[in-house]
């Protein structure tokens, strides 16, 4: 009875599987991407004053410190500093 | 300098190797020197793809570890002349890659050839971080199913982290979505995510569709990369996406259902 089933199936296409998925999808794909993004307020602050550590024994411009938290996954989050020095013997 | 594009997914079976075989044979079909790298270490299997299996006597690891000129490992397709693979081992360690050994290679591929088109391995961990450390470009293989498109949203924060690009500050990694095993009449139905849905939730540019095929299969068998068949839809759709990457615009196709007859539809069948 293709005729019948063509009227019937009409009827319960409301919600498909398909909207259910991209609805689901779009929950957790903004989640995710909000942990990601996440660095703590506090990261500007400490940038300055470790720079400013630094300062009292070494020259450092501003730029030549990085700085970033990694969730590693669960309970294991790394704090990364990069610190670029100055070659001694350079002229500046 | 030859562009460095990475063939990248996350999940595991989704057609980054037929999408990198194609879309090397592609270019090289272009006039373009292509090298296709494969760096599944330990699970190589461009090799199958590519048909040249039985042409692999060096691979990646050894010319990492000096055992091997680049010459000596790179394998000529014998189809077009201006296509090379660089298989992956199949017995080494993952751990012989790192960021120094593989930028030398990169380094030395790119003085030869145009594009670089670097077949990623599935997952996160070393391998597919290495594969796109030094890309300037991404195709994010994603088929339209839930943990496909999760894993790709996870591939698209590794790319804008943990890439050169980002850690150097550089301008980012450009993104392109490459959607395969697309079936049109499934998304009609309501059965599988669309086009749209995809684009909607990882918010990056439309490289192309790939609509489910037998094609892809048979080309498999074969080793004979499936844009070779350009009688066929994903053949043809393959083709499309290599336009693009040059820049063109071409409209999508195979996005519709084919339409069935009013006779079909009211007795079945």
């Amino acid at each position: 009875m293709a005729l019948l089933d063509y009227f019937l199936r009409k009827k319960e296409k409301q919600v498909t599987t398909a909207s259910k998925a991209k609805e689901r999808l779009q929950i957790i794909v903004a989640h995710e991407r909000n942990n990601r993004n996440k660095q703590p307020d506090y990261l500007p602050q400490l940038t300055e004053d470790i720079l400013n550590v630094l300062r009292k024994y070494v020259q450092v411009s501003d730029n030549s410190l990085s700085i970033n938290l990694d969730n590693k996954g669960g309970e294991l989050n790394v704090l990364e500093l990069n610190i670029e020095l100055q070659d001694e013997n350079s002229p500046d | 300098m030859a562009r460095i594009i990475v063939v990248t997914s996350g999940k595991g079976g989704v057609g980054k190797t037929t999408s990198s075989a194609a879309i090397g044979i592609g270019l090289a079909l272009k006039g373009h020197k292509v090298v296709l790298i494969d760096f599944d270490i330990g699970l190589r299997n461009l090799d199958l793809i590519m048909g040249c299996e039985r042409r692999v006597v060096y691979d990646f690891v050894n010319v990492i570890n000096g055992e091997a000129t680049l010459n000596q490992a790179l394998i000529k397709d014998k189809r077009v002349s201006s296509l090379s693979i660089l298989p992956a081992s199949q017995t080494r360690d993952k751990d012989a890659l790192n960021k120094e050994n593989v930028g030398k290679v990169l380094e030395d591929l790119g003085e030869r050839f145009d594009y670089i088109i670097c077949d990623s391995p599935a997952g996160i961990e070393a391998g597919a971080m290495m594969a796109l450390y030094y890309a300037d470009e991404a195709i994010v293989t994603t088929n339209p199913e839930v943990s496909s498109v999760r894993d790709s949203d996870r591939i698209l924060g590794m790319l804008s982290s943990r890439s050169r690009r980002a850690e150097l500050g550089l301008e980012p990694i450009k993104e392109h979505l490459l959607l395969t095993r697309y079936s049109p009449k499934r998304v009609e139905e309501g059965e599988m995510l669309s086009v749209e849905d995809v684009e909607d939730i990882l918010a990056i540019p439309l490289l192309g569709v790939i609509p489910e095929s037998q094609a892809v299969l048979k080309a498999s068998n074969a080793g004979e990369p499936v844009i070779l068949d350009t009688e066929s839809d994903a053949g043809k759709a393959y083709q499309d996406v290599i336009d693009r990457l040059l820049g063109e615009t071409v409209e999508f196709r195979f996005l519709l259902a084919e339409k069935k007859g009013i006779l079909s539809r009211l007795f079945g069948g």
